[in-house]
């Protein structure tokens, strides 16, 4: 596959493995020169925009689930939480907690899946996580605990972890009894030890050296660090309302790639984990702050292959405000859980931090309750453009290192793995 | 490998991903505590999804998603010519699933429509059996864990597996779940094929089909109860549409 003497290089990497879809890296030199370098989408579009037109709006987060099998939690809450928004609805307090905590449970499932069943096996040199089953049982031991743990608290809290059941507009369909969710509490108690052990291996990892300064966009949390809603910032010092998520991404079509690309201030942005710690830092929880502080990780970081580390600071940060939410959902009047809403003409933009980053859902509906316009904005598209800089800029530094191409393509792997894509999703 | 006297073959299997949101592929994965025990039953020589290793040699090819580009035709094609037995995923692969809701429009109109005429390769939606000879169906969106470890389990033995004939109400009743309908919600339980152990009437959400249609079920009969109900024709068409799991049924029925 690899062609490699000083003056050339051929790298042609089809549907890049451990990443979700397909998608390639070609990189070709000649002359000493970079001559192609792109990471290109090439899945095959599903349409969703036009699947939603004219269906019921109680369809739509059904629907919208259906988007991406790994995320499909966030998915239901950005559909459902854009129709509410449209109809003024507020959701009764316990159907809240609920979703936060099913969105927690999501976000430890993915995070917890790239972590280790895609990345580690980078780290530790084997090809996936079954050999690695064999040559690092204690490795593979936690990921099967928090992973676990993470799918059995989705199964409860919303019915299931891949396309769930319970989400509807106005709330949720049912509430777990009390009883159940002190099972959970219990189960959280006692993953919680395999999460420091997570940290470990992790610290064990040398991370590669690589920097590319870049604009970072995420929800801004009030008192909580962002999941569902609220306003959209930017490292550049832009703020903008949930509504108007469209001058924030600003989408365009470019020549390589099935899926759209966004930008803002530069010609690319970044979302997910390494930005929503950057521009949320001081909402973590303190315990997400010590895991950080262990990784050496600190706000400002633009060495993308850190993502990785603020996915591990994120799933400290969701199990130890899980343990807080628990508690409080148990205490609490859990009887309503659903209220009735009218329908009627309206439109509005519902938005939520994704395991990837800033998911968008938009819908336009008709008087009598169907969708007449929706447009869905995904984090991996707002990632592929600076994913696409990223690796101009690392393979030119390669080069003028005088890197190996061997060297050279597993560290090109490596910085698109570490954005966790999520192509399916991006080309929904 | 030997067990209770039976000689288990363990076979070398592929996943192989086509237009679909990969959550069938997930399902698996997420078997966690169950997944050292299933790498030992079959040899995963193909799931690019996680593992960077990669084999032409499967003996058995499991495949998810719909099919929809000139390049999935040929590609799965290539996959049905190595294996010896081709299981179809989920409602995509078995059914084009919610594909099939975006083929109400023209198909140049879809692609104005999300990429303002930027040409995009696509097709139209087609169900694995569209364009292959399919061996087994394992349905659902998403794919039962349980279901498919059964499944798996009787691939290694040899065993031809039977999925259930009757409906999910079966099911719910098992569960001694309370009727969904009764309680006034539209449900598809009644024509829908089980083996979904009632995961959505459980959960307080009447089933959407996408299991597809259970054997001899009376349709007729279904849309009788939903009709007197007062759900509206239009949203039971809506509903029964929405898998695409029961093309054909409408026409007669509503």
């Amino acid at each position: 596959m690899t062609v490699k003497t000083l003056k050339s290089l051929n790298i042609d990497i089809k549907h890049l493995c451990r990443v979700e879809g397909h998608g390639d890296i070609r990189i070709r030199v000649e002359d000493g020169k970079l001559a192609e370098c792109t990471w290109a989408i090439v899945e095959t579009p599903r349409f969703f925009e036009v699947m939603f037109k004219g269906l019921s709006i109680e369809m739509t987060p059904i629907l919208a689930a259906r988007i991406c099998g790994i995320c499909s939690i966030s998915h239901a809450l950005a559909s459902a939480r854009a129709i509410e928004r449209a109809l003024k609805i507020r959701i009764p307090e316990p159907a809240h907690k609920v979703r936060l905590l099913a969105i927690h449970a999501e976000t430890l499932q993915s995070h917890s899946l790239h972590l280790f069943f895609l990345v580690a096996p980078d780290f530790l040199n084997v090809s996936s996580v079954i050999p690695l089953m064999q040559t690092h049982p204690e490795v593979a031991e936690t990921a099967v605990k928090i992973k676990g743990f993470a799918n059995r608290a989705a199964d409860l809290l919303v019915g299931r972890s891949t396309h769930p059941i319970a989400i509807k507009i106005g709330g949720l369909t049912r509430i777990p009894r009390k009883m159940q969710l002190r099972e959970l509490a219990k189960d959280l108690d006692a993953t919680i030890p395999y999460l420091w052990k997570a940290l470990d291996f992790f610290k064990g990892f040398k991370i590669p050296d690589f920097v590319r300064e870049t604009e970072l966009v995420s929800l801004r949390g009030v008192n909580r660090y962002p999941f569902i809603g609220g306003n959209l910032i930017s490292s550049d010092g832009i703020c903008k309302k949930e509504d108007e998520y469209r001058s924030m991404t600003n989408e365009y079509i470019g020549d390589f790639s099935n899926s759209k690309l966004t930008r803002l201030s530069r010609e690319s942005f970044a979302v997910g984990a390494l930005a929503r710690f950057n521009n949320n830092y001081d909402l973590l929880h303190p315990k997400a702050k010590e895991a950080a502080e262990g990784l050496n990780l600190r706000p400002g970081v633009h060495n993308p292959y850190f993502y990785n580390l603020a996915q591990l600071v994120e799933c400290f940060h969701v199990m130890y405000e899980s343990k807080e939410l628990l508690p409080e959902l148990i205490d609490s009047d859990t009887s309503e859980f659903s209220i009735h809403y009218k329908v009627r003409q309206c439109k509005a933009t519902g938005a939520v931090e994704a395991p990837r980053g800033t998911l968008y859902h938009y819908y336009r509906i008709s008087e009598g309750g169907k969708i007449e316009k929706a447009d869905c904005v995904i984090p991996t598209n707002q990632n592929n453009g600076n994913i696409y800089y990223d690796l101009r800029k690392l393979v030119n530094e390669l080069m003028v290192q005088g890197m190996e191409g061997k060297e050279i393509e597993r560290l090109s792997r490596m910085l698109v793995r570490a954005y966790d894509p999520c192509i399916s999703c991006s080309v929904h | 490998m030997k067990y209770l006297g039976i000689t288990l073959k363990r076979p070398k299997v592929g996943f192989f991903d086509f237009t679909g949101c990969e959550g069938c592929q997930l399902q698996i994965a997420n078997k966690e505590e169950d997944l050292k025990d299933l790498f030992g039953l079959v040899e995963i020589v193909n799931f690019r999804e996680i593992s960077s290793e990669r084999r032409e040699d499967y003996e058995i090819g499991f495949i998810d998603g719909c099919i929809t580009t000139d390049s999935e035709v040929a590609r799965l094609k290539k996959i049905r010519k190595q294996a010896g037995t081709l299981v179809a995923m989920g409602a995509c692969a078995c059914l084009g699933g919610v594909n099939n809701l975006r083929s109400r429009f023209p198909l140049p109109d879809v692609v104005k429509e999300v990429y303002d005429g930027h040409p995009v390769d696509t097709g139209p939606v087609r169900k694995v059996s569209d364009v292959v000879h399919v061996d087994i169906e394992l349905p659902g969106c998403p794919i039962s864990k349980p279901e498919f470890e059964w499944l798996v389990r009787h691939l290694v033995l040899g065993i031809e597996p039977q999925f259930p004939k009757y409906p999910v109400c079966v099911e719910c009743k098992q569960r001694l779940n309370s009727c969904v309908l009764d309680m006034g919600m539209m449900c598809l339980g009644p024509v829908t094929r089980a083996g979904c152990n009632a995961v959505c009437p459980r959960n307080r959400l009447g089933c959407w089909g996408c299991r597809g249609p259970s054997e001899e079920a009376n349709f007729e009969s279904l849309m009788e109860i939903l009709r007197e109900k007062g759900f509206t024709e239009e949203h039971i068409v809506e509903r029964v549409k929405f898998f695409n799991a029961f093309s054909g049924i409408l026409n007669s029925d509503c």
